[in-house]
């Protein structure tokens, strides 16, 4: 049918963030053995401590097997063949921006992402990671006013020792998974947030990870912390080149919040998707989770997932404080041969605590797209609720969408509910537009908005334009 | 005074036109010329291939045209996308119109208002100046602010439906409206406040082509010429008389007309 190649036509987008930076870099021989990880942890100068932990979590890696529950199809991945640790060559010690090299920060100009005192955006900071390495923060001093610390993983490891031996591992340990085990024992760098009691962070913080290399993987982790009445939004959002080769990205995210503490936790995800024949792309295997470990505290996970060849992916909320609130909001677009298996956990533990899970799919071309979900309600999570609503859209007729919810309740005193839906965009909806004059590539590009509506809501108000921007461009193809 | 009308060109021509949907032939050649000023009615009964005309000179891309022409203010638009053929000034008012979940209705308006407008070299309207143009629309057809923050005709009543149809019109101001069935399911009432915003939008500048089933309409509006469809071709063509003839005597009695030709 002729509507059919049309669509076809709409939902391919060029890559756009698809350019290599061409950069003198540092990387240690592929592999991975003890070897390897105490090669990274000294050249991190890291304490003792953290060595340790890396190499236990190592050794639960080698005995751990890889999930295939998921049911993803993909080429079996040689660890072996991956390059841990890779950095752009810099000076040893680089006192301010201006001695950054001029070819990352051109980098990440180029990503929309200025870092320069004259450039750099006003209302956010930024953390900006460039393969294994953090290149630069913005608006430290300001933030430090504050008390509010938001630098690199690395140099929290330095200068906030006792917060990472604290809090590192405490959310999501090392034997959690296997991936999550293999980012714990090579994770390079990420960012650290510490918002002290009582704080509202003055400015959004914001983390961009760029992929620029082809064969090493990235592992980042970040760890956010809200202490006692304290509040900060946090941004991430990801781009890598287009390389023919799979390029593995297992990342692990820990936030912790305190009594009457919120975190909100919004990422654009864009890496490389592959192309339509689904060759290269990122592997997306990360592990994201929040502990909301104070009473009436809160913390909101939303999600624009529109790249990467496979999404793996559950950010997910430990409700263990009385009256407190986990959150999750997903848009997730797949397209050609992308495959998306993405959802949340919120495991009430605390009583009268609350959760809400709002996710839309949309699968177009060949892809898979799924929402993988756990609601569970353990024995003291009196009074406790939970509302889920996962919808599906299809666009094209070789797209699947599946919804997987699990539901556990040992608690008979609390409520768990969940609305499921699927639709399609259909022909005759987009005649209609059409016939009122609306350009094709607009009706849908309006029909995938509205559907996506009650998840752009909950985006910071410059990430929500720049969502909708983005799955416009994903829909919108080479025409107009 | 028709003859005076024709001094003007016609808006819509329609030349000996043969469409099929999924290689199934619907329309045998079928021959419409529609005047500025002039109302026509077409009817016939279900799957005669009334709605499938409105449909492909509105541009649904279901169907193929096979043969014959279709102009529209004397030039062809056979190959013309759907939202080009709107933007000019054509309108398809739907039997069934569609809902759009997540969309809307007021965004819907307005995306579609100026689509038309940039058409014509008008300014587009941002959302406030739009909000002063709808309100005013909205008398015309007797609704509610409230339905602008709906989603696009998701959980209208029929009724509701159909006015929103004539609200699109009211506010796109075409050269050209088909009305599909827009009479169907509606109350009397509801029938009258449609009416009565066809005809305040049409002029002497406008054709309009009614689709139905049902002399009711036609007393509220009544058409210029009346056309009975057959098996995808018009058998007869004649005053508004016709549809009364027809009301009383059935379709049973056009069936002798397909004999005589």
């Amino acid at each position: 049918m002729v509507n059919e190649n049309l669509v076809k036509d709409v939902v391919k987008e060029p890559y756009k963030y698809g350019f290599v930076t061409d950069i003198e870099t540092e990387k240690i021989a592929k592999g991975l053995n003890e070897d390897i990880i105490k090669l990274i942890s000294q050249k991190k100068e890291e304490p003792k401590y953290l060595l340790d932990f890396r190499l236990k979590a190592f050794k639960k890696w080698q005995k751990m097997k890889e999930p295939d529950w998921a049911g993803l199809g993909y080429k079996q991945i040689d660890y072996q063949d991956i390059i841990y640790y890779s950095a752009p060559k810099q000076k040893e010690k680089i006192s301010s921006l201006d001695e950054v090299d001029p070819k990352l920060l051109e980098t990440f100009d180029k990503l929309g992402i200025p870092l320069t005192e004259q450039k750099k955006l006003t209302n956010v900071a930024v953390d900006a990671v460039f393969d294994s390495v953090s290149i630069a923060t913005t608006f430290r001093e300001e933030l430090a006013e504050h008390g509010v610390i938001f630098c690199s993983i690395s140099e929290a490891v330095k200068n906030h020792s006792d917060l990472i031996e604290k809090y590192l591992g405490t959310v999501v340990p090392a034997s959690d998974n296997y991936f999550a085990a293999l980012n714990s024992a090579v994770f390079s760098d990420g960012s650290f947030v510490y918002i002290p009691k009582g704080v509202t962070c003055p400015m959004d913080l914001s983390s961009y990870f760029r992929i620029n290399s082809g064969d090493s993987g990235q592992f980042e982790r970040t760890l956010i912390i809200a202490e006692e009445s304290s509040s900060v939004s946090y941004l991430e959002g990801c781009t890598a080149p287009m390389f023919d080769t799979n390029t593995l990205h297992a990342a692990v995210v820990e936030l912790i919040a305190l009594d009457d503490a919120s975190i909100k936790y919004s990422t654009v995800q864009n890496w490389y998707a592959g192309d339509e024949e689904g060759i290269g792309g990122i592997f997306n295997f990360v592990t994201k989770r929040g502990k909301c470990l104070g009473k009436r505290s809160k913390i909101s996970w939303s999600q624009v997932e529109t790249g990467s060849a496979i999404t793996w992916k559950y950010p997910s909320c430990l409700l263990l404080g009385e009256e407190s609130v986990g959150e999750f909001y997903s848009v997730a677009l797949t397209n050609n041969l992308q495959q998306a298996d993405t959802g949340t956990k919120m495991i009430h533990i605390g009583p009268k605590t609350k959760s809400t899970i709002v996710s839309k799919g949309i699968s177009a071309g060949n892809s898979i797209n799924s929402y993988r979900g756990l609601v569970k309600m353990g024995t003291k999570a009196k009074g406790s609720r939970n509302y889920s609503q996962c919808d599906s859209m299809l666009i094209g007729d070789q797209a699947s969408a599946n919804t997987f919810p699990y539901i556990k309740s040992q608690q008979p005193n609390s409520e768990i509910e969940h609305e499921a839906s699927t639709c399609r965009i259909s022909e005759d909806q987009l005649f209609y537009l059409q016939s009122r004059g609306i350009e094709f590539e607009e009706a849908v590009s309006m029909m995938v908005s509205g559907f996506c509506r009650d998840v752009f809501n909950q985006l910071p108000m410059e990430f929500a334009a720049e969502a909708d921007k983005l799955l416009a461009l994903k829909l919108e193809g080479s025409v107009g | 005074m028709q003859s005076k009308m024709k001094e003007s060109d016609p808006i819509l021509e329609v030349e000996n036109l043969y469409a099929s949907t999924d290689n199934l032939p619907i329309l045998k050649g079928v021959s419409l010329t529609v005047y500025p000023g002039e109302i026509h009615a077409i009817m016939g009964r279900n799957g005669c291939g009334k709605s499938t005309l409105s449909k492909i000179i509105a541009g649904h891309p279901s169907y193929n045209i096979t043969n014959g022409d279709i102009k529209f203010l004397g030039e062809n638009i056979n190959s013309l996308e759907p939202e080009e053929r709107a933007q000019s000034g054509i309108f398809l008012g739907f039997q069934y119109p569609i809902e759009i979940p997540g969309v809307s209705n007021l965004e819907f308006l307005r995306v579609s208002t100026n689509a038309r407008r940039k058409f014509l070299n008008k300014e587009e309207l941002d959302t406030f100046d739009f909000e002063e143009l709808v309100k005013e629309k909205l008398e015309i057809v007797k609704m509610d602010h409230a339905f602008l923050s709906r989603s696009v005709n998701q959980g209208f009543s029929g009724g509701e439906k159909k006015r929103n149809e004539i609200l699109q019109m009211a506010l796109l101001e075409p050269k050209i409206a088909i009305l599909d069935e827009t009479d169907s399911g509606l109350d009397i009432d509801a029938l009258r406040i449609v009416a009565s915003g066809i005809k305040k939008i049409s002029n002497a500048q406008t054709g309009i082509i009614l689709i139905t089933h049902y002399q009711r309409l036609l007393d509220e509006i009544e058409p210029h010429y009346v056309h009975v469809m057959s098996d995808g071709q018009i058998i007869k063509t004649g005053e508004s008389d016709l549809a009364l003839e027809l009301e009383k005597k059935g379709y049973e009695w056009t069936d002798n007309f397909i004999k005589e030709n």
